[in-house]
C-alpha cells in the first residue's frame, strides 16, 4: 500500500520507467527498506488496473521493452486523499517484551534482570542511533533516525513503568494462578 | 581517570540519597547518569562536584583527595577547574549575554576586555552571534541555555557538570543543545558529567550509568 503511493508520489513528479522509479525509491525511502523489482513491477501493474497510472510509451532496447509510465487525473485526486487521511495510530508493540515480563514473573523468575537487561540493549541502540543522526548526510536521513529514536525511547519509559510496578504484578499474577 | 567517585554515601536527615554510588570520568569523556527520579543522581553529581561533602566515600580530582577539603578550597575548585550547566540557565538577569558568558573569567580576574573578548568568541561559537547584549528575559529557553554552556565552557574547564541541561526544553532545542555541549566538550577536551533521566539526551554520551536508590548499576556502552 505504502509503496504504491510512494511510486504514485514520485510519477506525478514526471513520467518514469519502472527501473527509475526503483532508484528512486530506494534513494528517498530505500533508508526504510529498499523495494525489490518484482514489487515495483506488480504496484505498477496494480496502479494501471486501477486506472491511477497510464503507460505513455514504450521504448524498444537489448532486454525486455521498457514502458514509460505517468501519473493520471485520478491518480492525483487519490494519492491527493491519500496524504490527507491520518493513519489509525498502531502501537509498535513488541509483544515478546510484554509477554516475557509476565512469563517471568508467573514462573518466579527475576523479571527485573531482564527488564535491566532490555533497557541497556535499548539504551545502546539509542546511542548507535543517535551518532549515525548526527553524521547524517541530509534532514531526510536524521528525521527516519528520530523517528526510530522516539520509538525505542518509548518501549524505555514502558520499561521503567513496568519495572516500577513489578511488585504489584507479582501479587496479581500470583492472585490470579492461585484461583486458577 | 581524571574523576573518580567511590563508594559514596550521602543522607539527608534520616533519608539515604547515595548508597554506595561511584562513578569515573576520563578526560575528554562524556558519561550520562541516569535514573529516576529521587535515585540520587543530582546527589552524585553534587558530590562528584563538590558542591556537598559526602558522608563516607572518597572523590578524587586529578589525583587528589577532594571530598575532605575545607570549603574554600572546593569553592576555588570550582571556579577554576569545573564548569556548570542547570536546567534553568541561571543567568544572572541583571548582566547581558556577553557578561554572563564573560563572568567565571571576570571573577578568576582576567581583564575585563579580554573577557568580554572571549565571552563573544563563545557566543559565536554556539550560534549566538549578535545577542552580546541582550539580557536574559530577552532570550528564549534554547539561547539561555546556550549562554549557560557558553559560560560553563569558557575557562576551559576540565570537567562541565551537567545537570538535566535540556529539561525545560522541547527536543530540537534539547538536540541542538546537546551536540553543541558535546561537540565543543570533544573539541577542547573537556570532559562532561550529565545528569539526565532522559534516555534521548544520555543518547548523546560515550557511556552511560544507571543508578537506582542511591547505588550505580551495570554500566551500558554506547555501541
Amino acid at each position: 500500500m505504502t509503496v504504491s503511493y510512494a511510486l504514485l508520489g514520485l510519477l506525478e513528479r514526471s513520467a518514469r520507467h519502472g527501473y527509475d522509479l526503483k532508484q528512486s525509491y530506494d534513494r528517498r525511502f530505500g533508508g526504510v527498506k529498499p523495494v525489490r523489482f518484482g514489487q515495483v513491477y506488480r504496484a505498477l501493474a496494480q496502479l494501471t488496473r486501477d486506472g491511477l497510472i497510464e503507460v505513455v510509451g514504450v521504448e524498444a532496447g537489448a532486454g525486455p521493452d521498457r514502458k514509460r509510465y505517468a501519473i493520471t487525473d485520478e491518480g492525483v485526486t487519490d494519492l491527493g486523499a491519500w496524504l490527507g487521511e491520518p493513519e489509525e495510530p498502531q502501537p509498535l508493540l513488541q509483544p515478546v517484551l510484554f509477554t516475557k515480563v509476565v512469563l517471568a514473573v508467573l514462573s518466579g523468575r527475576p523479571a527485573d534482570r531482564f527488564l535491566d537487561a532490555q533497557r541497556a540493549a535499548h539504551l545502546a541502540a539509542m546511542a548507535r542511533l543517535t551518532k549515525a543522526r548526527r553524521a547524517a548526510a541530509s534532514t531526510q536521513d536524521a528525521i527516519l533516525a528520530d523517528y526510530q529514536l522516539f520509538h525505542i525511547e518509548a518501549d524505555l519509559r514502558w520499561i521503567d513503568h513496568t519495572a516500577a510496578r513489578l511488585g504489584t504484578l507479582a501479587d496479581e499474577v500470583r492472585d490470579a494462578a492461585d484461583r486458577s | 581517570m581524571l574523576l573518580t567517585g567511590r563508594d559514596l554515601h550521602k543522607s539527608f536527615g534520616s533519608a539515604y540519597a547515595l548508597r554506595g554510588a561511584g562513578v569515573t570520568l576520563t578526560k575528554g569523556e562524556v558519561v550520562a547518569v541516569m535514573g529516576p527520579s529521587g535515585s540520587g543522581k543530582s546527589t552524585l553529581l553534587h558530590c562528584l562536584a563538590g558542591i556537598l561533602r559526602p558522608d563516607s566515600g572518597e572523590v578524587w580530582f586529578a589525583d587528589r583527595r577532594i571530598d575532605d577539603l575545607p570549603d574554600r578550597d572546593r569553592a576555588q575548585l570550582r571556579r577554576t577547574a569545573f564548569g556548570f550547566v542547570f536546567q534553568f540557565g541561571q543567568l544572572v538577569p541583571e548582566l547581558p549575554a556577553v557578561e554572563n558568558v564573560a563572568l567565571p573569567l571576570l571573577l578568576a580576574g582576567r581583564r575585563r576586555r579580554d573577557a568580554l573578548a572571549a565571552g563573544r568568541e563563545w557566543l559565536r561559537r554556539l550560534g549566538l552571534d549578535g545577542l552580546d547584549g541582550r539580557m536574559p528575559g530577552e532570550l528564549s529557553g534554547g539561547e539561555s541555555q546556550r549562554v549557560a554552556l557558553a559560560r560553563a565552557l569558557v575557562a576551559a574547564p576540565a570537567v562541565v557538570f551537567a545537570d538535566e541541561p535540556t529539561g525545560a526544553l522541547d527536543s530540537v532545542a534539547a538536540d541542538q543543545v546537546m551536540e553543541l555541549l558535546v561537540d565543543a566538550a570533544h573539541a577542547q577536551g573537556t570532559s562532561v558529567l550529565l545528569v539526565t533521566h532522559e534516555p534521548r539526551v544520555a543518547a548523546f554520551a560515550d557511556r552511560t550509568v544507571l543508578v537506582r536508590d542511591g547505588r550505580d548499576t551495570a554500566p551500558v556502552g554506547a555501541g
